[in-house]
């Protein structure tokens, strides 16, 4: 186990190059520097611009401003926005819960319906309900996020004035950040209505981005299951008398697993990218809009510290899913010790 | 007896709390994070709506809902009669705000004045560096090159000399990077080791204080109890920042914000017919154009630019990509400036008439020429691409042969101010509400050079004549007189095919009251209220 954990982190190494090299080249091959924006209609002189592009080290060659970046990184400075001049860590850590709780929101949603809804509709194949939750995943999986989201808003917000239309809290609420997790904040300020009020704001947003991820597992889950429910130990459990419910919930739901935890995993680099739109459409503050006007404005140490740490911790998830393999299935853990 | 006081004693107490009432909040939802808390580094009109406009103020200012320049923290001022010499007489008994981290010990004086620009300045001053050393407009306004000395004269005068008679300097001092900070809270941070404070945790002297801010979610603040105007109507500010335009009008009808900023405009007629909302409207201080390159052939032929500009169907244009938020331009300036002349008659849509005037220099065949468009949406240009497919369209009509180009917009604007293009969109918003700064800044000879803003390379010796004297002339009513002037001979020479002036927009609850729109894009919550 500690050899395959060993192994499995080596690869990390040149993940991690990989990524800051390609943020990095990516992030200086969009034309136009961060100087130039900001001067919009009025421009800059040549000297100041060379003066401020020196303050930057954004005069330097790319391979030497590359190297620098990376012994910065190393030491675990990631420079400071070029817009709003405040640390780019602390930017990050202070959106990034935020992100954290809806994508994990999003995918306890989207786990929570979509595996005991493919199980029923591998269970009950070619039934009007299979027909029905395979549809509506076809669906899913096709909306658009902002157009989906719009429409929540209107149905929900709206129309119904069931929930919040965006935020993470009613302004009402003025909650410290203690973890950044507002579920916790909120139910540690002891103030009356708050979590209720976090809950709410968060409903909307968790659904629009489970969305997609709902889908495909949803429809992994009942492909999974139909190959295990045809398996000889199968009907071997059946003949031995086993109820229904132990037969699916044990022994197939255990075997089906292991595709489906695998998708779980890959979701969470969906999440992130839905994240995005999500964030932006339900005024959200994570860190998924802050990338996004990092490059429109060029703010090239934000967007470089920013996919550093978001492909870290997509890193990290499957890194945490490989190690789950084990766990789901013993084969895996003993063929690699 | 007894008990009747003590009836009549509750009796009034509660009577006491209905007045009272609950606290007021009002509830703006902004489009954005600010850059940050230092007006003098920003560039955003979102920044300034979060920094300078609620926390700060200015020796002068722009009266609400107008460009006209008001008293601020200067009571009065006196312009020496060669115009190099501006002294401000300051309002006295002006309290810092008191913050968590700071308690001022003494009132608004000269020493904050002479910090706030010197920090901008100077650059051996402490403070030049904290945070960014980029002062934009500082420099964008070239006080560099324009202020001589700045110097106390007592504790409550400060003057302002110049090198060169400048009558905008007074509209720049009502601009957000003349904002005054304090200078004792800049030395206690200082000597505590911790500068940047100053623009992280503001004290200003505005009509609110900044509370809390959370990037992306909300900033907080609460009236300034002793703000030199008397205490605002409502007891806190809050911005819910709200970036998708869709989502604002969303919470503004479910009640979630007061006021909206920059809707969509599918969703502006929606807004209208809703009776609970108010919807206002203005022509912003910014105008789009089409400027020719008058040093290049064909466009140094003045009979050229006016058959192009009576080529192109400019309401078309305005209808079709503007949806109702623009008006099309005659004038280089826009209705809300003041000197607007109303009097200067457009050219009128006439293909026929252009041709005609193309065949008489010489052009009867048409040319080719290339017809620049904007790369990005700006808040006077919604599509630039769009706009140039129209133009094209109409130009091929009277037998020119138009290419659109463009660059990536860094590119795009160093490639104009290069004198590259021949035929090119380009706009610009006002920044001080004078009309030197559209007049003189886009159209004067000595930004004709490589490199300057009049990007027509447009040089002429009687427009230059007007604007150069407007300058130097303090009196508004002879400056109005020669700006009107210098816009009909803007209008005879055709340097630009002025195209529209786009339509500011913000919507309200039927309840909010006492909110103006600032043809300067700012939103200003200092007389707002809610019935």
């Amino acid at each position: 186990m500690l050899r395959f954990l060993f192994t499995r982190s080596l690869l990390v190494i040149p993940t991690f190059v990989g990524i800051t090299l390609l943020a990095f080249l990516l992030v200086h091959s969009v034309p136009g520097d961060p100087i130039e924006l900001l001067a919009g209609e009025h421009g800059i002189s040549v000297e100041r611009h060379t003066q401020l592009l020196h303050e930057y080290g954004l005069d330097r060659p790319l391979s030497i401003q590359y190297l620098r970046y990376v012994g910065h990184v190393l030491r675990g400075d990631l420079g400071r926005s070029l817009i709003t001049h405040a640390p780019v860590v602390q930017e990050f850590s202070q959106l990034f819960p935020a992100t954290i709780e809806l994508t994990l929101a999003a995918a306890l949603f989207a786990t929570l319906v979509g595996l005991p809804a493919g199980m029923i509709a591998a269970v009950r194949r070619n039934s009007v309900f299979d027909h029905g939750v395979m549809g509506a995943a076809l669906a899913g999986y096709s909306m658009p996020i902002f157009w989906w989201g719009l429409l929540l808003i209107i149905l929900f917000s709206n129309t119904l004035g069931w929930t919040p239309v965006s935020g993470r809290i009613s302004v009402d609420y003025d909650i410290a950040p203690r973890t950044g997790f507002l579920i916790v904040d909120s139910l540690l300020s002891g103030e009356d209505g708050a979590l209720a009020s976090t809950l709410s704001h968060l409903i909307l947003p968790a659904v629009v981005l489970g969305t997609i991820p709902l889908a495909v597992i949803a429809r992994m889950t009942r492909s999974a299951m139909l190959e295990v429910l045809g398996e000889d130990y199968i009907r071997t459990a059946r003949a031995k008398g086993l109820g229904p419910l132990r037969v699916i919930g044990l022994h197939a739901l255990r075997n089906a697993l292991i595709p489906v935890v695998t998708v779980i995993g890959l979701q969470v680099g969906v999440l992130f990218t839905g994240a995005i739109l999500t964030e932006t459409i339900f005024s959200w503050p994570g860190v998924g809009k802050w990338l996004v006007d990092s490059i429109n404005r060029r703010d090239y140490p934000v967007l470089q510290g920013g996919v550093l740490l978001i492909g870290t911790v997509v890193m990290a998830v499957n890194l945490a899913v490989d190690l789950l393999y084990g766990v789901i299935n013993p084969r895996i853990r003993y063929r690699r010790s | 007896m007894n008990r009747h006081l003590l009836a009549a004693g509750f009796g009034l107490a509660v009577l006491g709390l209905a007045a009272s009432g609950e606290a007021k909040t009002f509830v703006y939802c902004s489009e954005g994070s600010p850059e940050n808390f230092y007006p003098a580094i920003n560039t955003t009109g979102t920044s300034f709506d979060a920094s300078s406009r609620q926390i700060y103020s200015r020796l002068v200012e722009f009266k609400l809902g107008t460009t006209e320049v008001e008293a601020g923290l200067a009571e009065s001022w006196d312009v020496a009669p060669d115009g190099l010499a501006y002294t401000f007489h300051l309002r006295k008994g002006v309290k810092w705000q008191t913050t968590a981290g700071f308690t001022p010990s003494r009132d608004f004086n000269a020493d904050d004045v002479i910090f706030s620009f010197e920090r901008q300045w100077k650059t051996d001053n402490a403070y030049f560096k904290v945070t960014s050393d980029n002062h934009s407009y500082f420099n964008d306004m070239d006080m560099p090159s324009s202020l001589k000395s700045i110097d106390k004269v007592d504790d409550y005068t400060v003057r302002f000399s110049l090198n060169t008679p400048n009558a905008p300097f007074l509209a720049n001092m009502a601009m957000d990077f003349a904002s005054i900070e304090s200078k004792e809270y800049a030395d206690k941070m200082l000597a505590a080791g911790t500068p940047e404070k100053v623009d992280q945790e503001p004290v200003g002297t505005g009509p609110f204080q900044l509370e809390s801010y959370q990037k992306d979610a909300i900033i907080r603040y609460q009236a300034n109890p002793s703000f030199y105007k008397g205490k605002v109507k409502v007891d806190s500010l809050v911005f819910a920042i709200t970036p998708d335009a869709s989502v604002r009008f969303a919470k503004l009808k479910s009640g979630e914000c007061d006021l909206i900023p920059y809707p969509a405009p599918a969703d502006v007629p929606a807004m209208r017919s809703d009776n609970s909302l108010k919807v206002l409207d203005q022509a912003g201080l910014n105008i789009a154009y089409l400027a020719f390159n008058t040093s290049k052939k064909p466009y140094d032929d003045i009979r050229v630019r006016r058959a192009v500009d009576m080529a192109i169907n400019k309401k078309a244009i305005v209808d079709a990509v503007y949806l109702g938020f623009g008006i099309p331009a005659k004038n280089p300036i826009p209705p809300s400036m003041w000197s607007y002349n109303d009097a200067v008659k457009d050219y009128d849509y006439d293909p026929d008439g252009a041709k005609k005037l193309l065949a008489d220099a010489g052009l009867a065949n048409g040319f080719d020429t290339d017809l620049w468009f904007m790369p990005v949406q700006r808040p006077y240009n919604p599509n630039g691409k769009r706009i140039g497919e129209l133009m094209q369209a109409d130009l091929a009509k009277v037998g020119i042969n138009a290419k659109l180009v463009t660059f990536e917009w860094g590119q795009y604007r160093k490639k104009l101010q290069g004198g590259e293009p021949m035929l090119m969109q380009f706009g610009w918003t006002g920044d001080n509400g004078d009309p030197d700064n559209f007049l003189n800044t886009l159209l004067g000879c000595a930004a004709a050079k490589i490199g300057g803003n009049n990007v027509a390379r447009w040089c002429y010796k009687d427009f230059d004549d007007l604007v150069a004297e407007a300058q130097r002339t303090a009196d508004p009513k002879k400056r109005t007189e020669l700006y009107e002037k210098a816009q009909l001979v803007f209008k005879d020479q055709t340097p630009w095919f002025t195209i529209a002036h786009s339509l500011q927009i913000a919507a309200m609850r039927g309840n909010v009251e006492g909110f103006k729109l600032s043809p300067l894009g700012y939103h200003d919550f200092s007389e707002v209220d809610k019935k």
